[in-house]
């Protein structure tokens, strides 16, 4: 089977089991007493901060190995773990927001874990940005690692930080974190069956970030030698 | 299902979907100006490797 086709069919997997996510989400699952129908934007907010936390680790180690290793195939995976990190976190945030105007009666407000998570998508977004800044493709890759390696004490900052401070943000309520008895156990399972489906769609958008990396290069190379004529 | 504040869960699923479909326009034209750039340079270096 083609790399082509493992993601075609890996897209094709994660899209039904989002569809059949959405459908145990609308009418299977048991309403919230208090917040009505907008407490089912956890199912998406919460597996959407794991899924770009879990890229922005893997941009770590990457980088890390980059710096190792030298080798460009780690800058190429940190790069596109760090993109696909930066949507999901905009998903994370806007998703936040809308549940927020509505059990807070405001969009947004400066506490501790909310304000970190905006500093988390800025510094990722300053790396995706300062990569721009440099032709040369080994300074870039140095550069952005050692980045991108600093940039993850911000999603620690912004994991822990309800522990830390007090804030507005709900605290922990995940049996993992809590010991249980915190939320129903079929809506803790619903975010639990989101998180690998959306993982499933993020590791297809970095797949294919990363063929965009490699194409890339190949420009930039090609650029070099038009010019070398 | 619970009817109060549909509205804003509606909004908030539909804001999630626009996100990461706005994201993956940008990767599909992105991987079309790449592809495109790269058959017009390899096209310019077999024109001067021609007339070299």
């Amino acid at each position: 089977m083609t790399r082509e086709r493992v993601l075609y069919l890996m897209g094709g997997i994660s899209a039904i089991w989002l569809v059949r996510n959405l459908y145990v989400m609308l009418l299977a699952l048991p309403d919230e007493v208090e917040q009505g129908a907008i407490y089912r934007i956890l199912f998406f907010h919460v597996p959407s901060w794991f899924t770009c936390f879990t890229g922005f680790f893997l941009a770590a180690v990457a980088s890390g190995l980059y710096l190792k290793t030298k080798n460009s195939l780690w800058d190429t995976l940190a790069v596109a773990s760090v993109e696909v990190g930066v949507a999901f976190t905009l998903v994370g945030l806007a998703t936040g927001s809308i549940w927020a105007r509505i059990i807070w009666g405001i969009w947004w407000t400066w506490d501790a874990r909310l304000t970190w998570a905006l500093i988390t998508c800025l510094v990722y977004m300053g790396y995706l940005m300062l990569r721009g800044a440099f032709d040369d493709p080994t300074s870039r890759a140095k550069n952005a690692a050692v980045l991108c390696i600093f940039a993850f004490t911000s999603v620690v900052i912004t994991f822990k930080a309800i522990d830390w401070w007090r804030t507005q943000h709900p605290g922990a309520v995940l049996s993992i974190r809590t010991g249980g008895g915190r939320i129903d156990p079929a809506m803790e399972q619903m975010i639990y069956q989101n998180w690998p489906a959306l993982m499933l769609l993020a590791a297809v958008l970095v797949a294919i970030r990363m063929r965009q990396e490699t194409m890339q290069r190949e420009l930039e190379a090609l650029r070099r030698r038009t010019h070398a004529f | 299902m619970d009817q109060r504040n549909f509205l804003y869960m509606f909004y908030g699923f539909a804001a999630a979907w626009a996100i990461l479909a706005l994201y993956v326009l940008t990767l599909v034209a992105r991987e079309r100006r790449l592809r495109s750039q790269i058959q017009t340079l390899q096209r310019m270096l077999e024109e001067k490797e021609q007339n070299k």
